[in-house]
C-alpha cells in the first residue's frame, strides 16, 4: 500500500551553510489493513516521514509510492491525497468552516463529487465517528475529542484506503485521548483501513500492530509491540517510555528474577506475578 | 460589548425568510438600503418602517432580539443626530442657544436628525435580518456566486467567499486566546488598563505579538490542512448544499421592486 | 499557607448561560507543600487556579493567601500576583519579545526593580529551569518547544513567587520533554524549600513522581483530598469520576483482589520493584 525507499529529507541550514538531514535513506513497507505506530520523540523526523505520505512534503531524496502512484508525479497529487488522508495534531487548526456537516462535506466538495453524493459520505462519515447528533453544531463549542473526531470524518468523506494521524491525540485529555483511540481501532479493525499513527504514547503504540521507532531521522525499532517494548533499555535510550508494568518486569529481571520480557498490559502482568507468587497466596 | 452585537450572527428557524435564497436575501437587501437613502418624505419614512416591521414579524424572531443589536449602535446614533441637530441650517430657527446664539436648531435641521437616526436604525435591522436568517455557508456562497460574473474583471470571488468563511469559523477561536493572553500577562504584572493613550498602547505588545504569532501559525496549520484535503480554489468545486430560488423568492422580489417604486413615486 | 474557605463560583451569574463552575470549596495547603489537583476537562480545575491568584473573583468564600484576605475589595492585585506566580497551559504561547532575557525580565520590570535586581532574578530563573545562559540574547523563537516552555516558567519564577501554580505543565510534550520539566520542578522545590508548588495534571504517573499531597476535583466540587497513597488508594472512585490510577498502581490493586498480601499503597515503579523482589524472594523460599 505504502512503498519508501531510500527516502531522505534534507534542508540547508542557514547558519552553518551545511545540509542537514531530517530524514536519511529511510526504507519502509506498509501493508494494506496494517495497523502501524511510528515512535519518536519531537526531532526525530516522524512528523516530516508523515508529511511525505501524502505529497505535502516531496523528498529530497528517494521515492514515495502511495498505492503505485509516485508522490512526486504532479498528475496524481489529488489522487494520492484523496488515497492517504491525513489527519493533524492540533483540531482548532484543521477546521475549516464554522459548521459541522460543512467541515466534513469540504474535501469531497473539493474533489468535485456530486451534491447528493457528499450528502451521503457526510453523513455516514459522521455515523462512523459517532458524532451524527453534532451535525449542525459550531466546531468552536466541541471538545479536542470531539474536534478530532470531526477532523477525522472530514478525511474519512474522501473515501481513502489510508489514513494517516500525526500526533491526533497530543493535545487532548485522556478522555478525548480513549474516544479518538477507539475511532481509530474501529477504522482499521470494522473497515479494514490501513492506519499509520504518528505517536510519542506508548500506550497508544502498543494498540498497533506493528511498531517503527524512529530517531535522527532513521527507523531503529522496526517489530510489533511486543518485542518493541522488550528492548526497554534501547526505548529508555531514545528518550521514550515503555510501558510502567513492563518497566517493573524489566526491574526484577535485572534484580535476577526470571521474569518474561513481551509482557506490556496489566492483565498479563497480573497473570505473571501471581503464577510467581502462588505460593505466598492465602 | 460584542455579545450584543446582532450583525453577523445567525439564528437557525424555519421562517419565510429564513428559507429564502440567500442571493436573493443579499440582492434584497441592497436594494432596501439603496432605496433607504434615495427616499426622503415622512409619509415614504412610515411605509418602509412599516414594510421592516412585517419582515421582522415574517422572520419569527424575537424583537427584543433586533432591538437588542441596535444598543451598540446607540452612541453613533446620538452623536449623528445631535451634529445634524445642530449643523443643518435652513427653515425656521425653532430654538436659539441662549448663551451662544449662533447655536441653533433648525426646522431642516430637526428634520434630517430625525432622518439620518430612522435610516441607520433601519439599516441596522436590515443587515442584522440578513445575517440572522441566512447560515454563514449560505451568506458567503451568496456572495460568492453573486461576485461570480465580476470575475471576468479579475474580482476573486471564491477566494473572497472562502475568506470570509475562515474569519467566521476563526472567531470564537481567536477571542478566546486573547482572553487567556490578557489573563497570562496580567498574571505577570502587565497592566492593561491604567495610563494614558501612549502607555496604554505600548501595554498591547504583550497581547498582540503572542497573539499574531498564534494566528499566523494557525494559518499556516489551516493552509497545510486544506492542501491535503485536495483544496485548490473554486474551480470545479462542488457544493453539498445547493440553493435553490423558490416561489418564496419570487414573491419577495416583487414585492420589493413594487414597493420600491411606489416609494419612489411619493 | 494558603487557606480557602467555602469557595464558591458562579459562571456568567443571571444569564441563561449561568452555570455552577466551583461549588463549597475549602482546604488548607501549608507553605513549602507539594500538590496536585486533578480531575477531568470541565472539573474546575482552570477555574480554581485562578482564583489563587485573584484573576477571577469568587461569588462566595474566601481565599487567604500568608494571613491575606485576597478576596477582600481593597486588596494589592499586584502583591497577589507577585505572591502567586501562575504558569498557564501551553505558556510558551504567551513568549513576546526579542530576545530571553527580556522575556523573562518582564515580571520583574513590571514590578518596577532595579536593573541589577532584575538582571539577578532572570538569572536566577534561567537556572531553576536549567537553560544554559548562552541562550539570554538569543529569540524565544528559535528555541525547541520544551526549551520554550522553560523560558516561559522562568518568566513566572523571576518574580520570585512564594506559591507556584502550573496548569498542566507537561502537556503535549514527548516524554523527554517531560521528564525535564519534572525534573527541574523538583530541584527547584528541593533547592526552595518553603515555596509552595501546585500542578494541575491529566497524568497519574506526573501526580505520583512529584506532589506529596492531591486534590481530586469532580464536577467543580472538592471530591478527594490527602496524601497520594491515600487518593491512589481509592482507585474505585477516581474511575467513577473518569480518572486514572498509575498502571502500576492498577496492577497492585488486582493482585490484591486476586488474593495476594501487597500494601495499597505502591505508585511508583521504584518502589513497586522493591516490594516485589522482597515477595518474589519470600515465595522462593517458601
Amino acid at each position: 500500500m505504502i512503498d519508501v525507499e531510500k527516502l531522505s529529507f534534507s534542508y540547508d541550514d542557514e547558519e552553518t551553510q551545511e545540509k542537514k538531514y531530517v530524514i536519511a535513506e529511510l526504507d519502509l513497507h506498509i501493508d494494506k489493513g496494517s495497523f502501524v505506530a511510528v515512535l519518536g520523540h519531537n526531532g526525530s523526523g516522524k512528523s516530516t516521514f508523515a508529511k511525505h505520505l501524502n505529497g505535502i512534503l516531496l523528498p529530497s531524496g528517494g521515492k514515495v509510492y502511495i498505492a503505485g502512484m509516485d508522490t512526486q508525479d504532479d498528475a496524481h497529487t489529488f489522487d494520492i491525497r484523496s488515497t492517504a488522508g491525513m489527519v493533524f495534531q492540533n483540531p482548532d487548526n484543521q477546521i475549516v468552516a464554522a459548521i459541522v456537516e460543512d467541515e466534513v462535506a469540504f474535501a469531497p466538495e473539493n474533489l468535485g463529487v456530486e451534491s447528493s453524493e457528499i450528502r451521503r459520505r457526510v453523513d455516514e462519515c459522521l455515523e462512523i465517528v459517532n458524532m451524527s447528533e453534532f451535525a449542525k453544531s459550531t466546531p468552536s463549542r466541541l471538545s479536542g475529542g470531539q474536534k478530532q473526531r470531526i477532523a477525522i470524518a472530514s478525511v474519512l468523506a474522501m473515501e481513502p484506503q489510508v489514513i494517516i494521524l500525526d500526533e491526533p491525540t497530543a493535545m487532548l485529555d485522556p478522555k478525548g485521548r480513549s474516544e479518538v483511540m477507539k475511532t481509530i481501532k474501529k477504522l482499521n479493525q470494522e473497515r479494514g483501513m490501513t492506519v499509520v499513527l504518528i505517536t510519542h504514547y506508548m500506550d497508544e503504540a502498543a494498540l498497533a500492530d506493528r511498531v517503527v521507532v524512529m530517531e535522527k531521522g532513521k527507523v531503529v525499532i522496526d517489530d510489533v509491540p511486543k518485542k518493541v517494548f522488550s528492548e526497554v533499555e534501547k526505548i529508555k535510550a531514545i528518550g521514550l517510555d515503555v510501558p510502567q508494568v513492563t518497566e517493573l518486569l524489566y526491574r526484577l529481571r535485572e534484580m535476577g528474577f526470571d521474569m518474561p520480557d513481551d509482557i506490556i498490559t496489566v492483565a498479563e502482568c497480573k497473570e505473571v506475578l501471581l503464577q510467581k507468587l502462588k505460593g505466598l497466596k492465602k | 460589548m460584542f455579545k450584543d452585537i446582532t450583525i453577523g450572527q445567525y439564528i437557525e428557524g424555519n421562517s419565510f425568510i429564513h428559507k429564502m435564497d440567500a442571493r436573493v436575501k443579499i440582492l434584497l437587501s441592497l436594494i432596501y438600503i439603496v432605496i433607504l437613502f434615495l427616499i426622503s418624505t415622512p409619509v415614504a419614512y412610515a411605509l418602509v418602517f412599516l414594510l421592516t416591521a412585517f419582515l421582522v414579524w415574517l422572520s419569527k424572531l424575537p424583537v427584543k432580539y433586533i432591538i437588542k443589536g441596535l444598543k451598540p449602535m446607540l452612541y453613533i446614533l446620538i452623536f449623528t443626530s445631535i451634529l445634524n441637530l445642530f449643523m443643518t441650517g435652513g427653515g425656521d430657527v425653532l430654538w436659539t442657544c441662549p448663551f451662544l446664539p449662533s447655536l441653533k436648531i433648525t426646522e431642516q435641521g430637526l428634520k434630517t436628525a430625525i432622518l439620518m437616526v430612522l435610516r441607520l436604525s433601519l439599516l441596522v435591522v436590515v443587515t442584522s435580518l440578513l445575517t440572522l436568517t441566512t447560515s454563514p455557508l449560505m451568506l458567503t456562497d451568496g456572495i460568492e456566486k453573486l461576485l461570480k460574473p465580476f470575475e471576468i474583471i479579475k474580482v476573486p470571488a471564491h477566494e473572497i467567499a472562502m475568506m470570509m468563511t475562515i474569519a467566521i469559523r476563526f472567531i470564537p477561536t481567536l477571542s478566546e486566546e486573547t482572553e487567556k493572553i490578557i489573563k497570562a500577562q496580567t498574571a505577570r504584572g502587565a497592566d492593561f488598563e491604567s495610563g494614558n493613550i501612549l502607555k496604554r498602547a505600548k501595554a498591547m505588545i504583550p497581547l498582540l505579538v503572542p497573539l499574531f504569532i498564534s494566528a499566523f501559525r494557525r494559518a499556516d496549520d489551516l493552509a497545510v490542512a486544506m492542501d491535503s484535503r485536495c483544496y485548490h480554489g473554486g474551480k470545479n468545486r462542488t457544493r453539498m448544499k445547493q440553493m435553490k430560488m423558490t416561489w418564496r423568492d419570487g414573491v419577495a422580489a416583487i414585492v420589493l421592486v413594487l414597493a420600491s417604486v411606489l416609494l419612489l413615486a411619493i | 499557607m494558603i487557606k480557602v474557605t467555602n469557595l464558591s463560583y458562579i459562571y456568567q451569574q443571571g444569564m441563561p448561560f449561568e452555570e455552577t463552575a466551583l461549588s463549597d470549596i475549602s482546604f488548607e495547603i501549608p507553605d513549602g507543600d507539594f500538590v496536585a489537583i486533578i480531575g477531568h476537562t470541565g472539573s474546575g480545575k482552570s477555574t480554581l487556579i485562578q482564583h489563587l491568584n485573584a484573576l477571577i473573583k469568587p461569588t462566595k468564600g474566601k481565599i487567604e493567601i500568608n494571613g491575606v484576605d485576597i478576596t477582600a475589595p481593597d486588596v494589592d492585585l499586584r502583591a497577589v500576583r507577585r505572591d502567586v506566580g501562575l504558569v498557564f497551559q501551553y505558556p510558551e504561547h504567551q513568549l513576546f519579545e526579542e530576545t530571553v532575557y527580556k522575556d523573562i525580565a518582564f515580571g520583574p520590570k513590571n514590578m518596577g526593580l532595579s536593573d541589577d535586581e532584575i538582571r539577578q532574578r532572570v538569572l536566577d530563573a534561567m537556572h531553576f529551569v536549567g537553560l544554559s545562559e548562552d541562550l539570554l540574547e538569543k529569540s524565544p523563537f528559535e528555541l525547541s518547544g520544551g526549551q520554550k516552555r522553560r523560558v516561559a516558567i522562568a518568566g513566572v519564577l523571576s518574580m520570585r513567587p512564594k506559591v507556584l501554580i502550573l496548569d498542566e505543565p507537561t502537556a503535549g510534550l514527548d516524554p523527554k520533554g517531560r521528564d525535564e520539566i519534572l525534573n527541574q520542578l523538583v530541584t527547584l522545590h528541593k533547592e526552595n524549600e518553603n515555596m509552595t508548588i501546585i500542578f494541575v495534571s491529566h497524568s497519574m504517573e506526573d501526580v505520583a513522581m512529584l506532589a506529596n499531597n492531591v486534590l481530586v476535583m469532580n464536577k467543580g466540587k472538592l471530591a478527594m483530598k490527602g496524601s497520594v497513597a491515600d487518593v491512589f488508594e481509592r482507585s474505585a472512585e477516581l474511575r467513577e469520576m473518569g480518572l486514572d490510577v498509575p498502571q502500576i498502581t492498577e496492577l497492585t490493586h488486582r493482585l490484591i483482589a486476586a488474593g495476594v498480601d501487597i500494601r495499597p499503597d505502591i505508585y511508583t515503579v521504584k518502589f513497586a520493584s522493591e516490594i516485589f523482589a522482597e515477595l518474589l524472594k519470600e515465595a522462593e523460599n517458601v
